[in-house]
């Protein structure tokens, strides 16, 4: 049988963005895969350049659209760490609230995502039915259902509306229920199974090495959170359980996810009731100091998420990279593909979670 | 599975790490501060690889956060940024690396961590800093055939229709 | 057309003689007011179908895909449009444009606008499409989808909500109803 390379991609309903999927195939059979990345490059980091501190919230937001709120408060956090200073404690408490709020909503899209991708539209439904209840919370607290623009250098934008914690407890209170028929929507669903258990393989010491984080380095029975281990916000304050599955493939990178939006509601339940009175927020310096440079790294939805900014006396950076930890995850796709079918395409690529903003920037 | 909590058994601190680093490399290396978590340093270019090699063998560093490049027009030089951490020891190693503008080169650390090999290629793509021994340095983000390196501090963007 | 018999004999090849009974054809359908009598019973049966039908390319670039995947969601719903996404350029109505457009994706985008077949539609969602949106000085991106493609209807917002989106397909119904496609014989 001849070998011959095919593209998956850029316009494929199977990729979340616009991304190309080269596989080299042997019959049905993947040998060599190579992703070429580069269709939604907009030279992020240059543009920060030329725009003022909080003028880069809103563009952070669209970094990652799908987490928009980790992005924006990574910023914000690397921002502070450039001038020095340190948002009060009930901002503390406010972001860890909505950035697991917004890790639940990320999960949700990805899970309705994979059903898509595994060609099974009910997975679709039910997930976005509950993400739109976490937008309206969203929405109820600062206006708008995705790119929020909310976190802000020294805080965030505006304090709780009223009846936060009604609403914040029924939905979720709702939604635990929920997620107890999704889990046995897809964990109890033969096909499901068979189309996730045992492809996409990838052993701890090479997702180590090929630099994946997040829940699919926990797909592989690694044990490392940065909210645990190099906490920031709230999270010292918070008790909650890191994660991880042994099992090396989608299936495992699935429920890791599932039982992180378990975790995520327990945060938030705990986040509410400790939170202090206070400020929202503080007023931070219009210009950061000439060369001094600073770093903050998080746990984003979809893995480690760092940025590294450097100050020019004025109030414009003089560099800002971004690390995504998607763009990281694509490259190490080869080595989860090989060896697989074509059909098993959808179901590996799903479960990584990939989102194309943040991977091109 | 055992939930760990924070440092692993034998994890070292960052003051450490610090003192393993300095006494490895009394020159070539310099460890400019130390925060929790959090390790900062200065490396010459042929230094760098001899760290690299150092600290993913003896010190547990297992994973790659980020390689980046800055570009310094006016003091004529280029920077390459690491971020290196260590799952073990929880903390995280930043490396500034100088370079000189006119031929910007620096070992590649794709050979000890596969992590590195994309994020070398876009500041390859970006600056034009090449790395010896990369697998692949090709254009990534960029479409090929572009000629400029677009992050350079000369290459200036603005709007077009 | 060998004309040396008239009027006993004409010769034609099967090329001429289609062309020819066309054009009598038509002729004879304008001059009695057939043509009139079926285009105003046929025209609004065929915009009512490409209205109710209109079958969006499933390619989602970037922050508004996450909004048109959101109106297809339970909430907004807009299958019952009758938006029913199709993989293949070749069984789609409606290219929606949702994101940037970078400068190595355009000759993708200008080919798959190309491999629609008529009629079709072209619906700048969000402002990236429009103008470039908030990456209006970068060196990579095209400011605004209109440079290269045609497009019919605008949607602004950024992203724009999900009720915005179907509120900008029932302009694109509007505009469809207005065109009236659907003439017999068209010339």
């Amino acid at each position: 049988m001849a070998e011959m390379w095919i593209n998956m991609g850029p316009q494929h309903p199977m990729t979340h963005g616009l991304w190309n999927l080269r596989v080299k195939i042997d019959g049905e059979t993947i040998t060599e895969a190579e992703p070429v990345v580069g269709y939604l490059h907009r030279g992020w980091e240059k543009l920060t350049e030329h725009r003022m501190y909080p003028q880069i919230i809103p563009m952070a937001d669209r970094l990652c659209y799908g987490a928009s709120m980790s992005w924006s408060h990574l910023y914000c956090l690397t921002a502070e760490k450039l001038m020095d200073i340190e948002c009060p404690e009930r901002a503390k408490y406010i972001r860890t609230i909505v950035l697991e709020a917004q890790r639940i909503g990320s999960h949700l899209m990805w899970l309705a995502a994979l059903g898509t991708d595994l060609g099974s539209y009910t997975i679709f439904l039910y997930p976005m039915r509950e993400r739109e209840l976490f937008l309206d919370l969203m929405q109820n607290l600062c206006g708008a259902r995705m790119t929020y623009n909310y976190p802000r250098i020294g805080g965030v934008r505006n304090d709780v509306p009223a009846n936060f914690e009604r609403d914040f407890t029924r939905v979720l209170n709702h939604f635990e229920k929920k997620l107890k028929d999704y889990e046995a929507l897809c964990d109890e669903s033969t096909i499901f199974r068979m189309r996730t258990e045992g492809v996409g393989m990838l052993t701890p010491e090479d997702a180590k090495n090929l630099g994946v984080t997040g829940p699919n380095l926990r797909g592989s029975g690694v044990d490392y959170d940065i909210r645990r281990d190099d906490p920031y916000d709230a999270y010292p304050d918070i008790d909650f359980n890191v994660c991880t599955r042994d099992g090396c493939d989608a299936f495992s990178r699935y429920r890791v996810r599932i039982d992180e939006m378990y975790e995520s509601c327990d945060i938030i339940r705990q986040a509410i009731k400790k939170m202090p009175e206070g400020p929202h927020r503080l007023k931070p310096p219009r210009n950061a100091p000439k060369g001094k440079s600073a770093w903050a790294h998080v746990e984003d939805p979809r893995g480690e998420g760092l940025m590294y900014i450097i100050g020019n006396g004025d109030d414009k950076p003089y560099r800002l990279k971004v690390r995504s930890p998607i763009f990281v995850t694509v490259s190490a796709s080869p080595v989860m593909l090989k060896g697989y079918k074509v059909a098993d395409v959808p179901s590996i690529m799903g479960s990584v979670d990939m989102c194309l903003g943040e991977t091109d920037r | 599975m055992e939930q760990r909590s924070g440092l692993a058994p034998g994890g070292l601190s960052p003051e450490d790490i610090a003192a393993k680093i300095k006494e490895k490399f009394p020159s070539g290396v310099t460890v400019t501060s130390v925060a929790p978590h959090r390790v900062f340093a200065k490396a010459d270019r042929g230094a760098l690889l001899q760290l690299c090699n150092f600290i993913k063998d003896s010190l547990n560093f297992e994973h790659v956060s980020c390689v980046g490049g800055v570009d310094w027009p006016a003091e004529n030089k280029m920077q390459t940024v690491y971020h290196i951490t260590s799952y073990a020891n929880c903390a995280t190693l930043e490396v500034v690396v100088d370079l000189p503008r006119d031929k910007p080169e620096v070992d590649s650390i794709t050979p000890l961590w596969g992590g590195a090999n994309w994020h070398e290629r876009e500041t390859y793509d970006m600056f034009g800093i090449v790395f010896l021994g990369h697998p692949k340095l090709e254009r990534i983000l960029n479409p090929e055939g572009t000629e400029v390196f677009p992050f350079r501090k000369d290459f200036v963007t603005g709007r077009r229709v | 057309m060998d004309m040396s018999l008239v009027p006993n004999a004409v010769a034609m090849s099967a090329k001429e003689f289609l062309s020819w009974s066309t054009g009598v054809m038509e002729q004879l359908m304008k001059a009695s007011g057939t043509k009139k009598a079926i285009d105003k019973i046929s025209a609004p049966i065929w915009s009512w179908a490409l209205r109710n039908a209109n079958y969006p390319l499933h390619f989602g670039i970037a922050c508004c895909a996450l909004e048109m995947a959101a109106a297809s969601a339970p909430r907004y719903d807009a299958e019952r449009l009758g938006m029913i996404y199709r993989s293949s350029p070749r069984q789609t109505d409606v290219l929606l444009v949702n994101g940037w457009v970078t400068a190595k994706l355009r000759p993708d985008l200008r080919r798959l606008y190309e491999q629609m077949a008529e009629p079709k539609w072209v619906v700048a969602m969000g402002e990236c499409a429009i103008s470039g949106g908030p990456w209006y000085d970068s060196h990579n991106t095209i400011q605004g989808v209109d440079t290269f493609i045609p497009v019919d209807v605008y949607i602004p917002g950024c992203p724009p909500r999900p009720e915005a989106m179907i509120d900008g397909f029932m302009k694109l119904h509007k505009k469809i109803h207005k065109e009236m496609k659907g003439t017999f014989l068209e010339d």
